[in-house]
């Protein structure tokens, strides 16, 4: 009985150390992934909610969203009414995932990294902030928005 | 290339650093302000109030009241908040005003710590603070204090957290602009403990910057720990010249 405790304790620790599952591998064409992360499908009423949620995307923070009703948009980056005219889904998809390979100093955070960042919350750690579905959502939501 | 990319990075930070640095107040709505201004309807005089209080109370035992030694605190401490933090030169620590209260409650009147976030610790440092009210900040970064000043000047700069920001980044590069509901500010910290709404209740400044870790999904260093004080101590070099406006009032 013992020694099953303590072996699932250890089962335990073992996996909160190890390093995160890989993430999805990506190839970076011009200033795009054109490929889906994943292969995976993305579902646009899924990412409307992601963009908005404060504990997901929490885009609003800085963008203002396509709906104007939001209480408290942001005014950082670019508005995201029209992004789906101004960058097809592969560009957006690199913003995404990494804005920083287009700008190093990109105030844009990025989505789907795990390395290269410093003093991460122990609840974050080692976990890109968006999945590869939730990217996928998040990019399928913004082609829609093609009207500024 | 690469190369000068990279002194451009190291140059600019120092040169913005020049720039006038506006207090936080400067950013609240007018109402704020007013309701700020205001000694009947800024909650924060009530901790200080009980921090007045407390200040002339006698600790249990034979200990004597803070006021035993600092007779005339209006006059003997006023412009004492304006050089925290600064090095304790018996033990080489940085203290910040928190960290002064705490070692006299100690060792002078042979009392327990209060402890950080404590509604005691928090009225009195809002006391002493308040005895400022209005006198420019003025510590020191030379000699003991420049590694602090160096420690918290790196952290600033620093990219943190899942989402990838330094300080620097919002506090110097995106000032006035929204974040959610907020205007960003320099993060000048001259007017803590503030009474926050969100908060609906008096908090010390290292609760400010935890918030802001918690807002970069960063590791959130202690209150009263050495990476906050350090950081503590660059906020408050930085803001050199800005009145203290302690108990201030923020969103
Ligand atoms: C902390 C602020 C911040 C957050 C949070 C943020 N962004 Fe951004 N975003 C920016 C900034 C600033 C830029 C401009 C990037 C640049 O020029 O380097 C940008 C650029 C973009 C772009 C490119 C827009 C264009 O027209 O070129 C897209 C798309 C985008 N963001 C979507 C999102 C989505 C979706 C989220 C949430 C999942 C999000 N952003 C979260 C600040 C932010
Ligand atoms: C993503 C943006 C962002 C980052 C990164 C950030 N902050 Fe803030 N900070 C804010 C916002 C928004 C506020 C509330 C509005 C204000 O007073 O600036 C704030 C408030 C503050 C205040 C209170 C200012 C006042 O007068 O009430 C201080 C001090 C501060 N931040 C320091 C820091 C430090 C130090 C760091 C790095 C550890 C940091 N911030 C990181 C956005 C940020």
């Amino acid at each position: 009985m013992g020694h099953d405790h303590v072996d699932v304790h250890l089962t335990f620790i073992g996996v909160d150390a190890s390093p995160a599952a890989a993430l999805e591998p990506f190839a970076v064409v011009g200033d795009a992934i054109p490929a889906p992360l994943g292969g995976l499908a993305g579902d646009g009423q899924r990412g409307a909610a992601l963009v908005r949620d404060r504990e997901r995307g929490n885009c609003l923070i800085c963008h203002q969203g396509a709906d104007p009703s939001e209480p408290f948009q942001g005014a950082i980056g670019p508005p995201l009414a029209g992004v789906g005219a101004r960058l097809d889904a592969g560009q957006i998809r690199l913003r995404l995932v990494d804005a920083s390979l287009l700008n190093p100093h990109t105030v844009m955070p990025p989505y789907f990294r795990t390395d290269n960042l410093q003093d991460v919350a122990p609840a974050f750690r080692g976990k890109p902030a968006l999945s590869a579905q939730e990217i996928e959502d998040v990019v399928s939501y913004l082609a829609t928005l093609r009207a500024d | 290339m690469g190369l000068a990319i990279a002194l451009a990075v190291v140059v600019l930070p120092a040169g913005s650093a020049l720039a006038e640095i506006k207090s936080g107040s400067d950013f609240l709505s007018p109402e704020l302000r007013r309701q700020q201004a205001d000694e009947t309807r800024n909650p924060g005089f009530f901790w200080v109030e009980q921090g007045r209080e407390l200040f002339s109370r006698r600790p249990a035992g034979d200990g004597q009241a803070c006021i035993g030694c600092h007779v005339e605190p209006q006059q003997s401490l006023r412009g004492a908040a304006t050089r925290y933090p600064q090095v304790d030169a018996a033990t080489g620590r940085l203290l910040n005003l928190e960290g002064r209260i705490e070692q006299c409650r100690v060792e002078r009147q042979a009392q327990p710590a209060f402890g950080y976030e404590t509604p005691d610790l928090l009225s009195l440092t809002a006391y002493l603070a308040s005895l400022s009210r209005g006198l420019p900040m003025h510590v020191r970064t030379d000699g003991l204090a420049q590694p602090y000043y160096e420690a918290g000047k790196a952290f600033f700069g620093r990219r943190q957290g899942q989402l990838n920001l330094s300080c620097q980044q919002c506090h110097d590069g995106l000032v006035g602009q929204k974040l959610r509901g907020d205007t960003i500010s320099h993060g000048a910290g001259t007017g803590y403990p503030a009474y926050r709404l969100e908060w609906n209740d008096v908090g010390s400044l290292h609760r400010r910057l935890r918030a802001c870790s918690l807002g970069v999904r960063a590791t959130q260093f202690e209150a009263g720990g050495p990476e906050y004080l350090a950081l503590e101590l660059f906020l408050a070099a930085r803001a050199r010249g800005l009145p203290v406006e302690t108990p201030a009032m923020r969103r």
